[in-house]
């Protein structure tokens, strides 16, 4: 069935992002208690219910072309947003090829992909791009592979090189990411770049994780939720960008908080990749306003118990100490108990 | 189950290489192509034989870019479980057997600045794959290939033929062996070596690649362990409510799964770790024949791999 897009959709500026109730329905609300702890919560990639935003291996929904045209516009306006390694050149490929199936298997609306050999011819209807090109040759497409493929798929794109007894972060593009750096992490493995991240380590979340992604498969992708929050529906939040939404935090207040305070969760899926042996980690990340997420009643109730028994040190972590009284006090009215 | 999803395959070609070693070239069944992989993956081939299943790893032989079809070889081994004369006897062209999808365990580092290959007898397989890779890079190369002796060099013709002088041939029989201190004697910083043969080879490449100065991170290999056969045992398996009965020609994971149990595998080599499992009460010992578990877990007797190893016990229980 194909989706009707919303191309005039903006994540800065006047921020006109809304979702519409079915973007709502099949919002991925990621808790499942009414406290939130870090643990290993990752489960095979498998097809969800129909209409989820699990149901494909990767998703495309009302905000697609809108979320690339935003895309574009950070890559010209900003720098380092996307960078690959020069030994992840296979890699970029088993990429290209990831997505380019995946999609025109799942939406055939909207792309079709046909192969001939290496000589393959990709379009894509909802941006109006259609090329000819040959599989593992750069030269035969506008942009590298990796460059090429990502900006025109949502979310954020890191391909990790197995070696070593580890991972490492040699590519990727990152521009819908909740302040972390591709730039300053590029080059680092599992363990330095989760070096930030609170608490996990003594868990022991860390090391059973890598374990596990180690042994991937070809053919058995996982996926895991991560969470935290925005104000606006703002995908950049880079680091390098801070002082254009970090001042945001101060804005909130309890009558705008519905509107301005959104819950942004990233559906995080990772491939074995066939040609390289590496691994692409995907970032998949989905923006709700309160106002929105509370039409749910259970979402309501069961963010507010969420967010007011957050350890402290998680609510340093995901940068919600200005804003998370304000918030508590704004939900609380949708949580009778 | 994790490795349910097989592709099914037929024998279109079938090649005596050397007395000892078959080529067989696998073909999907039907319409379509076999998935891409990377040089140094193995498939683990099902075969059903009349009276048990086998799952043994063979490396991927062809080159990397050819899907319409795989090419595996396997030595002939007369005193093991059967799996390979089962392979050597019973399969014929048109013979459909089961694939799982490739895994690659022995991958080519892609920072390396210079590759060294050493490989024994069937070890070459894995290697022919990786020097498809390598071929496609800008970066040296060398290849050193022992084998027993004439009429056993059919891979290391192959390889000559193709790539010249970057191989380097060691005929047994003629009193010619690889000399690895003076191999790694002198590479450039960034050299890795990756060796697939017997486990002495191995020994005998990491004592000279250390001794010359060489970091553990820039030695790899790989060992065809098949799983070794010893004196039968009963096993207890707690969670599934059975005792098993460990035949002297079957592994405890085939055993295992004969008698219906879901158990977690990949390589089926004792490399991977993938099948460890806890024991929850013995009396006996355990003959651990994997490289996963460490010194001291093997000595702790909790943990056991039930793709290789074995055990004397008067009661064993495990966790499965």
């Amino acid at each position: 069935m194909a989706i009707t897009f919303k191309p005039d959709e903006t994540f800065r500026g006047d921020f006109s992002f809304r979702n519409s109730p079915e973007a709502i329905r099949r919002f991925p609300f990621p808790f499942t208690a009414d406290k939130f702890q870090y643990s290993v919560n990752i489960e095979p990639h498998t097809a969800g219910p129909r209409g989820s935003c699990c149901e494909f291996p990767i998703d495309i929904d009302e905000h697609y072309v809108a979320e690339c045209r935003e895309r574009a516009w950070c890559l010209a306006t900003t720098s380092q947003r996307y960078l690959a390694l020069p030994h992840m050149a296979q890699a970029q490929w088993d990429v290209l090829e990831l997505i380019m199936s995946s999609l025109a298997r799942d939406y055939p609306e909207h792309f079709h992909l046909e192969r001939r050999g290496t000589r393959w011819n990709w379009v894509n209807r909802p941006l109006g791009i259609e090329n000819r090109f040959t599989f593992g040759d750069a030269k035969t497409l506008p942009y590298e592979p990796l460059e090429y493929i990502t900006r025109q798929a949502q979310g954020d794109w890191c391909v990790l090189d197995q070696r070593d007894g580890t991972l490492w972060l040699d590519a990727g593009m990152v521009t819908t990411q909740a302040d972390w750096s591709l730039d300053f992490d590029l080059g680092m493995n599992f363990n330095e770049w989760h070096g930030p991240v609170p608490l996990a380590a003594e868990l022991g979340v860390f090391d059973r994780a890598l374990k596990f992604l180690m042994n991937l498969q070809l053919t058995h992708p996982v996926r895991r939720f991560n969470w935290t929050m925005t104000i606006h529906p703002r995908l950049d939040t880079s680091p390098e960008e801070y002082p254009r939404w970090g001042p945001d935090r101060t804005i909130v207040t309890r009558e705008n908080a519905g509107d301005l305070a959104h819950l942004r969760v990233e559906l995080q899926a990772l491939w074995r990749l066939p040609r390289s042996n590496a691994i692409v980690f995907s970032i998949r990340c989905y923006l709700i306003s309160l106002s929105e997420l509370v039409t749910v009643p259970e979402w309501g109730r069961r963010m507010h118990r969420v967010l007011k028994g957050l350890h402290p040190a998680l609510v340093e972590y995901k940068g919600l100490r200005r804003i998370r009284d304000t918030v508590v006090d704004w939900l609380s009215s949708y949580d009778a108990e | 189950m994790k490795h349910a999803e097989t592709i099914p395959v037929e024998v279109a070609h079938i090649e005596q290489v050397t007395p000892l070693i078959k080529q067989f070239t696998l073909r999907p069944v039907g319409v379509g192509e076999l998935p891409s992989f990377s040089g140094g993956s193995h498939i683990v081939v099902v075969m059903r034989a009349a009276d048990r299943t086998f799952r043994n790893p063979y490396s991927l032989m062809g080159s990397p870019r050819e899907s319409t079809s795989y090419q595996i070889a396997v030595r002939r081994h007369d005193g093991g479980r059967g799996g390979s004369l089962f392979m050597h006897r019973e399969v014929a062209l048109g013979t459909q057997l089961e694939i799982a999808h490739p895994v690659n365990l022995f991958p080519l580092v892609k920072l390396a600045r210079k590759h060294i290959l050493l490989a024994r007898g069937v070890g070459i397989t894995p290697m022919m794959a990786m020097v498809d890779d390598l071929d496609e890079s800008s970066c040296p190369w060398e290849l050193h290939y022992g084998y027993r002796g004439p009429g056993h060099d059919g891979f290391g013709a192959r390889l000559r033929a193709r790539f010249g002088d970057r191989i380097v041939l060691y005929d047994d029989s003629a009193g010619d062996v690889p000399e690895f201190a003076r191999i790694l004697a002198n590479q450039p910083l960034g050299t890795h070596v990756y060796t697939c043969g017997p486990a002495d080879m191995i020994k005998a490449v990491d004592q000279a690649a250390r001794a010359a100065g060489w970091t553990g991170s820039h030695i790899h290999s790989e060992q065809f362990t098949a799983p070794p056969v010893g004196a039968p045992f009963d096993v207890n398996l707690a969670r599934s409510r059975l005792t098993v009965h460990v035949p002297a020609d079957r592994s405890l994971l085939e055993a295992i799964e004969a008698a219906g149990v879901d158990a977690p595998y990949l390589c089926r080599g004792g490399v991977c770790g993938q099948c460890e499992t806890d024991v929850l009460e013995r009396d006996g010992e355990l003959i651990h024949n994997d490289h996963w578990l460490s010194d001291a877990e093997k000595a702790g007797g909790m943990k056991i791999m039930p793709c290789v190893s074995r055990a004397c016990c008067t009661r064993l229980v495990l966790d499965r």
